[in-house]
């Protein structure tokens, strides 16, 4: 065992590229449960964004255009969601299980001949003259351009979501539908429009896990995010903000779990690889028990079909 | 114009008609899926659906297969059927499913060689237990912490496939195997072996415990207070606690029977067609037995019947693999479509369509 060997600046540094995934997907469903549904797909969004991103990207040479590629393979897929729950009304539970399973088996099928190559490289950018502060600039500043572009994200759904109208129309959508139609929004239209919005963004999360941070293209690489960010969502109290800090204590006990079983520690493998599972189930238990605020702040109306019924 | 108008009361003619309709909706558009994919759409559908019954050359090997596959289908999907009734969302059968194989498959390795009658019974007991315990997890986070089930009982299907990589590796490993991971052959111990009870038919003790279970489910839905309870609860919640059920007693219930019936599932499998605890003897059913609780409309004959269905589609697929090189993928995604399409055509279940304009009120 070689507990020295675990570099605290590399681990923090790591931490940021571990969280990326998650963090990009749990504040796309955010919009989405602010707007009142519940999409239980994430996980077959994410990895269906994995490969889409991944087979864009190889094909042109060009891990940018592989995550806009993500980001509309993503969006496809959650429209699937989107017109089954909001058109036919069907149930939200139901529906999103159908499109993990679906996504998983979509993407091994559109993955088959990418099992085992490389994807370009995405460069990592040192911003200039902060990356060169001792140790925080290393931790903060040397990352490619989507640590950045989640963190912006989630600036930019706070302050939507606080500060515009359009934010506060899909919050109206999420508390109480029927007060929102009846003022004459568009219910069905601002909720498929987030529901999109959702799919992007746990597309480019996952294109993010297969051309960045493993790099590679594997069959049911996703390995429960999605799942994860679900949870965080539920952690966060449905606060963009929060979002942030569950993503990151996430990615902190995933990469501190991976380089404790690199330094040979004692415990089985197994057990660690558990361990972000299982503290996420704790976390979530803790969130919930406060059962006045648990009750106060998830949407009113959230899972809820809706239908204007005369 | 078309919009929809919710019917006051679910039609009964859709209700038995929505599940063929997607099957055949299914059919045309896998059939695209599969020409997309270069291979013959009809030739496809055939090889899936009917050459595993009534080729003469496949028949054989494949019908008994079709008791083998369906048997843990239905048995998981008759438990978590009982949940979505009421509202109450058990997604994490596999891992039940996968704890009911470590606890009863270890309590039988752990006598062995003995030869007592007592053996078997003791594992079946031990993976009920085992996958029960496991759903009490959630249902004991739910009913405490209001925590979200869906949520807890999903994420810890990844603890137990960790749990399980675990023994099979360390405290199950087959002291005989040389070092392989995997526990020992069941095969090697009679006395904890699931064998087929009647030789070529595919009929094995999983197999009649769920055709059990489908007889209680049955029964508990139309003739006990527990299943009108259930009923209730999931058409009319709040008409449900006006009358007084307790809610949380509903939740233990229902992720309790889940848990167990998903771990007999996976006791029976793993004593007999997997034959042994590996580190991926699990191949998925907790999760395709969603699907074929939906398929079967949560009704338990329905299920019985979509979950010999779904085996069918296993079958096929595997035949499809086998005979036109149709990737193992692409018949996950046609599981994954016939959920899609069934959940859309039961809104003709629910609602009217109506052509024409909306007359003022």
């Amino acid at each position: 065992m070689d507990l020295a060997g675990i570099n605290p600046v590399l681990l923090l540094a790591s931490l940021m590229v571990a969280s990326t995934p998650i963090l990009l997907a749990a504040i796309g469903e955010l919009v989405v449960e602010k707007s009142g549904v519940l999409n239980l797909g994430v996980e077959g969004m994410m990895i269906t964004g994995a490969i889409c991103g991944f087979a864009v990207a190889v094909n042109t040479g060009s891990p940018a255009v592989g995550f806009m590629g993500a980001a509309l393979g993503g969006a496809l897929l959650s429209l699937v969601f989107a017109v089954l729950t909001q058109v036919f009304l069907s149930n939200q539970v139901a529906t999103g299980l159908a499109l993990t399973l679906f996504g998983l088996g979509l993407s091994s099928l559109m993955g088959q001949s990418y099992v085992g190559i490389k994807p370009p490289s995405t460069p990592e950018i040192a911003v200039p003259i902060l990356s060169d502060i001792p140790v925080l600039g290393q931790i903060l500043f040397q990352h490619d351009l989507m640590v950045y572009f989640s963190l912006a994200l989630v600036a930019g759904v706070w302050a939507v979501l606080k500060y515009t109208r359009i934010g506060l129309i899909v919050r109206a959508v999420g508390e109480n539908h029927d007060a929102a139609h009846a003022l004459g929004y568009r219910v069905v239209l601002i909720r498929v429009a987030c529901i999109a919005f959702g799919g992007a963004c746990a597309g480019l999360g996952g294109a993010y896990l297969s051309l960045v941070r493993v790099p590679q293209w594997t069959e049911g690489m996703t390995a429960g995010a999605g799942w994860i960010a679900l949870a965080i969502v539920v952690f966060a109290s449905w606060r963009a903000g929060r979002v942030l800090i569950g993503a990151y204590l996430f990615g902190g006990v995933t990469v501190l779990q991976l380089n404790l079983q690199a330094a040979g520690v004692a415990i089985p493998v197994e057990y660690l690889s558990m361990s972000p599972y299982l503290i996420t189930i704790v976390v979530l238990v803790i969130m919930s028990a406060d059962r006045s605020r648990a009750a106060l702040s998830a949407p009113a109306s959230l899972g809820r079909s809706f239908h204007a019924s005369s | 114009m078309i919009r929809l108008e919710k019917r006051p009361e679910p039609s009964r003619i859709w209700a038995w008609a929505t599940p063929p309709l997607a099957v055949f909706l299914t059919m045309i558009a896998g059939g695209l899926m599969f020409a997309l994919l270069g291979k013959d759409p009809f030739e496809a559908i055939r090889t899936i659906f009917w050459d595993p019954l009534f080729n003469e050359q496949f028949a054989a090997f494949s019908r008994p297969q079709l008791l083998v596959k369906a048997g843990p289908l239905i048995l998981i999907a008759i438990g978590l059927s009982l949940g979505f009734r009421a509202g109450i969302w058990n997604i994490g059968a596999e891992g039940q499913y996968i704890m009911g194989a470590i606890v009863g498959g270890g309590v039988g390795l752990a006598m062995f060689p003995s030869d007592g009658w007592y053996v078997y019974p003791a594992m079946v007991i031990a993976g009920g237990l085992g996958g029960w315990a496991w759903a009490m997890i959630p249902a004991i986070l739910r009913t405490r912490f209001r925590t979200n089930e869906i949520l807890v009982s999903l994420l810890l299907v990844y603890v137990a496939e960790q749990l399980l990589a675990s023994v099979s590796l360390g405290l199950l490993r087959n002291p005989d195997g040389g070092g392989f991971p995997g526990s020992r052959n069941f095969e090697d111990f009679p006395a904890a072996d699931n064998q087929e009870i009647i030789a070529g038919t595919g009929l094995h003790w999983g197999v009649i415990t769920a055709f059990a279970a489908v007889i209680i489910a049955y029964i508990l839905l139309n003739r006990h207070i527990l299943g009108f309870q259930i009923r209730l609860t999931g058409e009319a919640p709040r008409a449900a606690r006006f009358a007084g059920v307790n809610p949380n007693r509903l939740i233990i219930f229902c992720l309790g029977a889940s848990g167990a019936l998903a771990g007999l599932a996976g006791l029976f499998e793993v004593t007999g067609p997997a034959g042994q605890i590996s580190i991926d003897f699990n191949s998925g059913y907790g999760f395709t037995a969603i699907i074929v609780a939906f398929l079967g409309r949560l009704h338990p004959i329905g299920i019985l019947l979509a979950g010999l269905l779904m085996a069918l589609t296993y079958i096929g697929g595997e035949l499809a693999q086998f005979m036109l090189g149709l990737p193992a993928a692409a018949i996950q995604a046609f599981q994954g479509m016939l959920l899609f399409f069934l959940l859309a055509v039961d809104v003709l279940t629910n609602y009217r369509f109506r052509f024409g304009r909306v007359e003022a009120a």
